[in-house]
């Protein structure tokens, strides 16, 4: 079948991805898939306790089963200093357990064998002798005298207090919520949930004996920053280390961090001089990969009788499991949570936050989020739907009365952030108008007369991503910058190599069009290559939905140098001078002779082989790009649910996204992420839950338990655009990939509140179950 | 200890020792080298992994090898007849109904036996067709677009290829 397409690929053309030929014909290749010669199969033996000490491993058993060749205990990684490793966040974690076991599912022992089958009969040969301990799993208990202490091995440490950390004007917001005619508030619990891309996280290790060089395959979206934490931890030296992060079965954070069964593998290659895979079962993933959110939220808003915001006073306790892993920029103890004000004007504002260990996993990743956003942008959403019950007042006026105006840009928020443009009521308009907004209020006051129950939920979200500025944001001391290189061949076909890294996102496509635009060659004749740290230049990889915002700037940077040189050539091959070429589409050109003119292609030969004098050859360059600024994508949710008295049951009847991220390259992937986004939103909505019962237990460790949107309960979705240009991007992108479910869990829990509020029900935690619902009802004997 | 089995594998005819507890996905994966055919979970709820034996879609690490002797399988491999694109790979590539890509063999797959038992399906039944198959990236919208998309080509062409081993 034809699936050629005439486009070339230039910003704005839904061009079809140049990577989904591999996909569709089953030739991906994702870590899992790799096979080397000799390779041995790695098994974690896991606590079955929240908290015990670990009185002795007896591993006799396991070593005795035909095909092991050996088992890995903490006491062994000990004795190589690697026992312990570094988080993401200053802290420490565990690799293998040695004194006690902090969580269910932490690490305890490995076994490395022939088979996979045989590792795994091993592991559970090992005996592990604990002295169980009593666990504490709330972050409010543990704070408490006396609780168990879960970080007894940390000097100085005497509590399971992690840190606290405040933004924002304390004195001026105090005065603001003095001179308030009324405080809106709301306590809420942004619960525990896990990324759960489709493919787990592996790993295959393999250090030539030989040579000493490290080859690692893994599932990294950041390989170059993997790179230097494993020189840093293993102690290797950092040129002998090549990351090879190959197809990757989605993110979202998840792949992050850096996980003790990296590490073992890594180690235990290197000690037996073959390659070893690991790759995580899906129960492993979700007991002790990168966790996310977890944040207990108490926010205040000052505002006038007639719904005008003066200040916003939020306190907040974070849980961040047995070791304090969050990914996140290292000065900012709760990543970018002080974005908190999100899309309003409000003049005050104070945020306060603490951390605490518990007897949980450790992770606090960015889902699908930049740092904390999400949990922000959900407290000062269901803020303002409370705000409006209290005043009585419709949702989308009170918001209208307090957005930014366009005119405020560059607006400084309260809390220090410099937003870089924005047109909130025009996305509000939009999400209105396509909602048919009065028509839904109208017939939600009928049913109301007949009793039903029906909900109109509004979100207008502001998100903050594409860190740096390296300046203040850095990632485990590097700062948050990215790179491009791009050379063009003789033939004018050219191959371009990024520090960032795709696991869906559509890179090699979207990335070809930023220098189809920029130098007119077609994106089917730029080839992207990313994730070999090899063979690309330095970068902080992708996450916090800065690919475009970084990656994609510096991609616009190094096509103009290229652009810069090969106007000299074209002025060399047209006779003519330099500042009289003009560059249009592909094309450089005598101004005012537009007849007289050479494409890039002709221009990439003659860069090898007739130049000016005294020119270097070769039309290559690359660029480190630091971005001055964040981007502040932005837009408005309409969700319209419907609900069953009976079962509890909220049907999503409708769901309008409105999204504003910038100029758009290419539209049909930017509305592949909104879609997704959406859905992942609608799962933290009203499904995805990890939980754990008082014992630590955790309740959620597979599919049967943690709960995902398949195609059959997940909504469609109207998918609507504005373009609002970041005008520091060098293209005016912003960023897509984490708005969508930043924005929608506000917009799918206010759609739920709006439809029982008359009821008295002002809140309800996520996830929404209709058992919560129905309780809910019942409560204030409205249930059927 | 093995036991030998035998069963058509796209078309070809495989023989092979296994062990009895070996998991069919695993045997596609490891021994067969058909890569495809993808894991992500432990209690048969993703789909990754689906395949079809004898034209039925079955979740191929929910089935032990040994008991797809003498049967006939069909993997995403197959998918594609002397070097052209079934219109359903065709499809999901023109609706944009993949990111990641992970999912996208199960699904294309599901969809497969779907359009072979109902060639003109409704969004419904899309939907619930393929409820036995997680996609974390795509939000489904546009995997219930390319399945109609293809089923409208699929009644186009009389001359659609059928995957080998596919059943009728
Ligand atoms: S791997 Fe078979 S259903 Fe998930
Ligand atoms: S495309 Fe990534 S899981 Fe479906």
């Amino acid at each position: 079948m034809a699936t050629e397409t005439p486009l070339k690929g230039f910003i704005g053309e839904s061009i079809k991805r140049k990577e989904d030929d591999r996909f569709i014909q089953g030739k991906g290749n994702y870590v899992d898939d790799i096979v080397l010669p000799g390779m041995l199969h790695m098994s974690i033996l896991r606590s079955p306790f929240a908290h015990a000490r670990i009185k002795s491993i007896k591993a006799d058993a396991a070593q005795a089963v035909p095909g092991v060749v050996a088992v890995v205990t903490g006491d062994l990684l000990a004795q190589h200093k690697l026992a312990w490793m570094p988080t993401l966040s200053g802290d420490t974690q565990a690799v293998l357990a040695t004194d006690k076991v902090r969580f269910q599912g932490q690490e305890v022992a490995c076994v490395i064998a022939t088979d996979p089958y045989v590792a795994r009969d091993a592991a559970q040969l090992i005996e592990v002798d604990y002295d169980v301990l009593p666990a504490v799993v709330d972050p409010y208990q543990a704070l408490e005298p006396g609780a168990p202490l879960v970080r007894d091995e940390k000097e100085g440490q005497s509590s399971n207090h992690i840190y606290h950390w405040e933004a924002g004007d304390k004195a001026k917001t105090e005065q603001a919520f003095a001179r308030a005619e009324r405080v809106v508030s709301l306590e809420t619990f942004y619960p525990r949930c896990h990324p759960s891309p489709v493919e787990t996280c592996g790993i295959v290790a393999d250090i030539s004996p030989v040579t000493g060089n490290a080859t690692i395959y893994m599932t990294s979206q950041a390989p170059h920053a993997h790179r230097t934490l494993f020189a840093i931890v293993a102690g290797l030296p950092e040129e002998k280390i090549r990351i090879l992060s190959p197809d990757i079965g989605g993110g979202f954070g998840n792949k992050v961090p850096i996980y003790p069964g990296y590490v073992v593998a890594t180690a235990a290659s290197l000690l037996l001089g073959k390659p070893v895979k690991w790759v995580e079962d899906r129960s492993e993933n979700l007991i002790s990969t990168g966790f996310a959110r977890d944040y207990h939220m108490k926010g205040e808003l000052a505002v006038t009788n007639d719904g005008r915001m003066l200040g916003l006073r939020v306190k907040m306790l974070s849980d961040n499991g047995a070791f304090y892993a969050d990914a996140q920029p290292s000065k900012f103890r709760a990543g970018l949570f002080h974005i908190v004000t999100g899309s309003y004007d409000i003049p005050a504002a104070h945020v306060e936050t603490d951390g605490a260990y518990t007897n949980k996993a450790p992770g606090g990743v960015a889902y699908r989020c930049s740092f904390r956003v999400t949990e922000a942008s959900y407290l000062i959403e269901r803020l303002v739907e409370t705000a409006a019950i209290d005043l009585k007042m419709d949702p989308a006026e009170l918001r209208s009365k307090n957005f930014i105006r366009p005119e405020q840009f560059p607006y400084t928020s309260a809390t220090g952030f410099d937003y870089d443009s924005g047109q909130y009521e025009k996305a509000l308009r939009l999400a209105l108008e396509k909602a048919g907004y009065d028509e839904l209020r109208k017939e939600q006051a009928e049913k109301r007369k007949r009793g039903e129950l029906m909900g109109i939920g509004l979100a207008s979200f502001t998100e903050v991503v594409g860190a740096g500025p390296g300046k203040h944001f850095d990632i485990a001391g590097l700062r948050m910058f990215d790179s491009a290189e791009l050379r063009v061949h003789p033939t004018g076909k050219a191959i371009l190599k990024l520090g960032v890294k795709s696991q869906g996102q559509g890179h090699e496509t979207t990335f070809a069009q930023i220098v189809t635009e920029e130098l007119g060659i077609p994106a089917v004749d730029v080839m992207v290559q990313e994730g070999d740290t090899d063979n690309t230049p330095y970068g902080l990889g992708t996450y916090a939905s800065r690919s475009t915002p970084v990656g994609g700037a510096a991609t616009a940077m190094v096509s103009r140098k290229l652009r810069d040189k090969a106007k000299k050539i074209a002025a060399h091959l047209l006779e003519a001078s330099e500042a009289d070429i003009d560059f249009d589409h592909g094309k450089f050109f005598v101004q005012g002779a537009p007849s007289k003119s050479k494409t890039i292609q002709e221009i990439a030969f003659a860069a090898y082989t007739n130049l000016p004098d005294g020119m270097e050859a070769g039309l290559e360059g690359v660029t480190y790009y630091d971005p001055p600024n964040f981007t502040y994508p932005f837009g408005t949710y309409l969700v319209v649910v419907d609900i069953d008295r009976g079962t509890g049951q909220a049907k999503v009847r409708r769901m309008i996204a409105v999204d504003d991220c910038g100029v758009r390259i290419n539209p049909m992937i930017v509305e592949g992420q909104i879609h997704g986004g959406l859905a992942e939103g609608f799962g933290i909505a009203f499904m995805q839950l990890i939980t754990f019962d008082e014992e630590g237990n955790c309740l959620g460790s597979n599919f049967t338990d943690y709960l995902l949107p398949t195609s059959w309960e997940t909504p469609n979705f109207e998918t609507y655009e504005t373009v609002t240009p970041s005008p520091h991007h060098p293209i005016g992108a912003k960023g897509i990939g984490e708005s969508a479910t930043v924005g929608s869990p506000a917009a799918f829990v206010n759609a739920v509140i709006d439809a029982v509020a008359h009821l008295g029900i002002k809140n309800i935690d996520m996830p929404v179950t209709s058992d919560k619902i129905w309780s809910a009802l019942h409560e204030v004997g409205a249930a059927e | 200890m093995g036991r030998s089995i035998s069963l058509t594998v796209n078309g070809e005819m495989v023989t092979a020792d296994v062990e009895p507890r070996l998991l069919l996905v695993h045997f596609i994966r490891e021994r067969l080298r058909l890569t495809g055919t993808h894991i992500g979970c432990d209690t048969s709820h993703c789909g990754a992994c689906i395949v079809l034996l004898d034209g039925v879609p079955v979740k191929s690490c929910a089935v032990l090898a040994v008991q797809a002797d003498g049967r006939q399988l069909t993997s995403v491999e197959a998918l594609a007849a002397g070097g052209k694109l079934h219109p359903i790979q065709a499809a999901f590539k023109q609706e944009h109904g993949l990111q990641c890509g992970f999912c996208t063999p199960g699904m294309m797959m599901s969809s497969f036996a779907l359009l072979a038992d109902n060639p003109d399906p409704d969004e419904e039944e899309i939907r619930w067709a393929l409820s036995g198959n997680i996609c974390r990236c795509t939000g489904y919208v546009n995997i219930v677009k390319a399945v109609r998309a293809a089923s409208a080509q699929m009644k186009l062409s009389a001359a659609v290829p059928i995957p080998v081993g596919a059943g009728s």
